[in-house]
């Protein structure tokens, strides 16, 4: 018989570059994105936002907005808090104002919500609206909002005097101190890592539609986290859980920044309540940088403890994290600062402790977000930066004393000083893969010629080796340890066959351009030894996947990648007993060739999947108490994170006159255990290389003295394009993870985390400075060499 | 206002307001939400389609300045033979992720393309220089019009 939709003649695949499931419909322009969803009847919302960062509300009027003949509902935090939704959770524990009521606490912050009967009439409207404000002085500077006369950012939580939110530490403070007393060596840095933004080319957007008559929302929604969005609307709202459908159609990039709940994704819901017709809300640009999760933001103080002669001993970090106005970072709850504790990085040390202290100021909320892993990013770029340092102060060359200093595979699995099993890897093998692709002798030669001739002539660019050598850790997470606003990080998996043999795997992460209809049908694919092409996956909709997290943290294969394999373990057992049964043989009696079960020793007596599914859905007479059809699910837990690794080398020339960066080369050698599809892997670095670029040298979100935003727009807030980007060289090495179902270990976000550091650390070699902080302008490379860098965050008085 | 735009061929006649974007047109009135729309300041170019033969940025024109022009959008790209050489070029070379930006990168890539049908790397990169992607690092976007560049020449020669 010919099943239709199977090629018999097909070799069964499963990992290996293939093309993307998506594009043929994303070069169409036929995606479906939120703003692409359009309902009949459906009215459109917009934000009033406050153009000022600290002010007390004394009344808003509403009245010449609501006698706008297109407007429909005018929202007001008044109004929502009649109804009990005037603030939402956080993921970290806290209270975010959905519109605001008391007071605004920072610039852009949502204050009103018009629906009117087309864009351009609810943007109207909002002119339309007279807030009396007062001001109230800002806090604007992380290292003064626990001075004692600065404002109260949070004065509405009882008993609050100040602006303090948590200290959290890790390691041994005891062991450390006694560490640096006895050390040699001890070099010391202030570091900035600045607020940055994701910025996904989609801004977030919602179509939420109400039903008068059933109860029934559902919402189109810009996000990483359908379910644990189902639920906070649940929380909100008041609306049982399972009324409510959470859907995420096409998703125009995340990296975090669609991982919570947002003012405008309510007002939209309550505004389709109020009208009882569908309510569509797109922010803009300036909405989206202004009020949505930044990154970042990480005053850090560095020490590191040596040998003369470079052995590093230990490190000890003090950071301020300024979060904004709302504590709404998504972290695991456990962890308010994140995986910070990773900042031990990839060395072997004696000792480790490290402080980070919260506050709030009068700047938007988040803190989540930028392809970060949970606050890995700063982690990695505090070890990298403090490491060139060292090398600097000891005049050491920057790669011998990464190499004498990385773990070696025999520490394997390493429980870190800080208490983190990193799971496997070779890092010294990983940094010479990379030194030698770079050609980094040579590099080094051409450096010391060039200094040479510049020595003489006085001109000539500069040029700068960096490198940055990262230990990730991704995948939250074990349920016993991680959970984001209660929910443990485990995700399920459920997978069908149909019965010619074509199969359907429903994941609960959701896509935001990782391709996770290629990579999770090549999953399956490789455990049942069918096509790829063969495998559909369901993603992005409550009512149709079962429970998860989402896609955030790199923990798409890491997580869900293992439930769909070991969901299709589970259908694979099934199928041997099914074919056990066509066969009448025992079970016990038959091997597993990609593909097909068959008789030990009679390779011709065999079932294919698809025969095996046939038969499974027949009238073939099964053993008692085994279910017909194929098709299984299952819940993974992971055991542990998994680590990712790699080693960057960036070159850089610098234009001494200008300070202007070009960078020349950017060497990449990365570690993420087993590639299902490496053309996917590789994209995945080359956009997070391109990210390291962005922050390292143009990305900022500054405030001046009154807390404006100075970078509410892609004409100020810089990123990087096609010309400031090279051809990227790419490298592997994979040392899979032990305790994954397929050793594979995540790496969305590798890139990301790793390339920063390698950026800044080449500009400071070309210039010889021994530390600038990021985002390294043309000004500020030129004020570094003038032994006056910047401080960067605020604004140039 | 009345306008009357030809829009992949087709002439569409619409009322409009007289600050109503090209984008908006597109997407709202006519339907065609393969043009994206990423910021409101002409810097990501996610809304580039043509307008008379040459690549503009549709969130910074007036749908009223389209009035009695032709305009050509990704959806206009694909020929009654299939895909147009470079949408086939993005995906063999994987230069899209999320694919917001595509569009608009494949609007200028046939653009560069008709008129320069053997760009450089160089100059591929400064043909795109006006559009962002947040995902691919250009890399892949470069390599695919290059590809595109070399498997139509490759045509030509066997023609």
């Amino acid at each position: 018989m010919t099943v239709p939709g199977l090629d018999p003649t097909a070799t069964p695949t499963g990992y290996g570059r293939m093309l993307r499931k998506e594009d043929v419909r994303l070069v169409r322009g036929r995606g479906t994105y939120v703003d692409d969803v359009v309902l009949p009847g459906m009215l459109h919302g917009a934000v009033l936002r406050s153009p000022y960062a600290h002010a007390r509300i004394h009344s808003v009027d509403t009245s010449a907005a609501e006698s706008h003949p297109k407007v429909r509902a005018v929202l007001t935090g008044e109004m929502l808090a009649g109804r009990g939704m005037a603030w939402m959770p956080t993921l970290s524990h806290d209270v975010a104002a959905v519109l605001a009521t008391d007071k605004v606490r920072y610039q852009g912050q949502e204050v009103a919500f018009v629906v009117a009967e087309d864009r351009y009439a609810a943007r109207d409207a909002l002119s339309l609206i007279e807030v009396d404000y007062e001001l109230l002085a800002p806090v604007v500077d992380a290292r003064r909002a626990l001075a004692p006369d600065v404002p109260v950012v949070r004065d509405e939580i009882d008993g609050r005097v100040d602006n303090h939110i948590f200290d959290w530490e890790c390691g041994d403070e005891a062991a450390t101190d006694a560490v640096f007393a006895a050390a040699e060596h001890v070099s010391r840095c202030d570091l900035l890592y600045p607020r940055v933004h994701p910025a996904p080319l989609e801004t977030c957007g919602i179509v939420a539609e109400c039903d008068p008559i059933t109860g029934r929302l559902t919402v189109h929604a810009t996000t990483q986290a359908p379910h644990a969005h189902r639920m906070l609307y649940a929380m909100v709202t008041g609306l049982p859980e399972h009324k409510i459908r959470v859907v995420a159609p096409d998703i125009g990039g995340g990296f975090g920044n669609k991982v919570g709940i947002y003012p405008g994704y309510l007002c939209a819901i309550v505004g389709s309540m109020l009208t009882g017709a569908p309510v569509k809300w797109t922010e803009d640009r300036s909405e989206n940088l202004m009020s949505t999760s930044f990154a970042r933001d990480y005053h850090m103080h560095g020490e590191i403890a040596a040998t003369k002669g470079g052995t590093i001993l230990g490190l000890r970090v003090r950071v301020l994290a300024d979060h904004g106005a709302f504590n709404g970072t998504a972290q695991p709850s456990k962890f308010p600062a994140g995986f910070f504790g990773v900042f031990t990085g990839s060395y072997d040390l004696a000792a480790a402790h490290c402080r980070v202290t919260g506050v709030y100021t009068n700047k938007a909320p988040g803190g989540v977000a930028y392809a970060c892993s949970f606050r890995i990013t700063e982690a990695v770029y505090l070890v990298e930066r403090m490491v060139d340092v060292l090398a600097y102060d000891l005049d050491l060359d920057p790669a011998q004393l990464r190499m004498a200093n990385l773990l070696v595979p025999e520490q394997f699995p390493y429980l870190s000083r800080t208490g983190w099993e990193y799971d496997s890897g070779d890092y010294p093998r990983t940094l010479a893969v990379a030194l030698d692709l770079a050609g980094y002798a040579e590099l080094r030669r051409e450096q010391a010629a060039r200094r040479e001739a510049s020595a003489q002539t006085g001109r000539g660019e500069l040029m700068g080796v960096g490198i940055s050598f990262f230990t990730e850790a991704v995948g939250a997470g074990p349920r016993r340890t991680m959970d984001i606003a209660g929910l443990g990080m485990a995700d399920g998996a459920e997978l069908r066959v149909h019965p010619s043999g074509t199969a359907v795997l429903r994941v609960s992460c959701m896509s935001q351009g990782q391709g996770h209809e290629t990579t999770f049908a090549q999953i399956v694919a490789e455990e049942l030894g069918i096509s790829p092409d063969d495998v559909a996956l369901v993603q992005g909709d409550t009512d149709q996947t079962p429970f998860g997290l989402g896609t955030y943290g790199s923990r798409s294969i890491p997580v869900s990648g293992a439930a769909a394999a070991m969901v299709a373990r589970k259908v694979r057992e099934r199928a041997r007993i099914v074919a056990a049964a066509m066969l009448e043989v025992a079970a016990t009696d038959l091997e597993w060739a990609k593909g097909r079960w068959q008789v030990v020793g009679d390779p011709s007596a065999g079932a294919s999947i698809a025969e095996i599914a046939m038969a499974a859905h027949s009238d073939l007479e099964l053993p008692d108490g085994v279910e017909g059809h194929l098709d299984a699910t299952c819940v993974y837990n992971p055991p542990n994170l998994t680590f990712p690794c790699g080693a960057y080398i960036c070159v850089v020339d610098v234009d001494p006159g200008t300070g202007h960066v070009s960078v020349r080369r950017f060497v990449a050698v990365d570690d993420c255990g087993v590639r299902i599809n490496p053309m996917i892997v590789e994209g995945q670095v080359h956009g997070g290389l391109a990210d390291g670029i962005g922050m390292a040298l143009m990305e900022l979100m500054a405030f001046d003295d009154d807390g404006n935003h100075l970078g509410a727009s892609f004409m100020d807030y810089l990123l990087p394009t096609s010309v400031e980007c090279p051809s990227f060289e790419l490298g592997e090495t994979v040392t899979p993870s032990p305790h994954h179902p397929i050793g594979a270990k995540g790496v969305g976000e590798s890139a990301t985390v790793g390339s920063p550091a390698a950026v800044v650390n080449a500009v400071l070699d070309a210039i010889g400075v021994r530390h600038a902080d990021m985002p390294l302008t043309p000004a500020q490379v030129w004020r570094a060499m003038q032994g006056r860098p910047l401080r960067s965050d605020l604004a140039i008085r | 206002m009345q306008i009357t735009v030809t829009v992949n061929g087709a002439e569409h006649v619409r009322e409009v307001e007289p600050r109503l974007l090209l984008v908006h047109l597109l997407r709202d009135e006519l339907g065609l939400t393969g043009t994206h729309w990423g910021c409101d300041t002409s810097n990501c170019g996610a809304c580039t389609v043509w307008m008379d033969e040459v690549p503009v940025k549709s969130c910074t024109v007036l749908a009223a300045m389209a009035g009695g022009r032709r305009v050509r959008t990704v959806e206009g790209l694909a020929g009654p033979a299939g895909l147009d050489q470079v949408q086939r070029s993005f995906i063999d070379c994987h230069g899209l992720q999320c694919g917001f930006c595509t569009p608009g990168m494949l609007m200028t890539a046939r653009w560069l393309l008709d008129h320069n049908p053997d760009p450089t790397e160089h100059e591929v990169r400064e043909a795109i220089a006006g559009q962002l992607c947040r995902c691919t690092g250009y890399q892949n976007i470069v390599a695919s019009i290059r590809h595109a560049a070399v498997t139509e020449a490759a045509r030509r020669g066997a023609a």
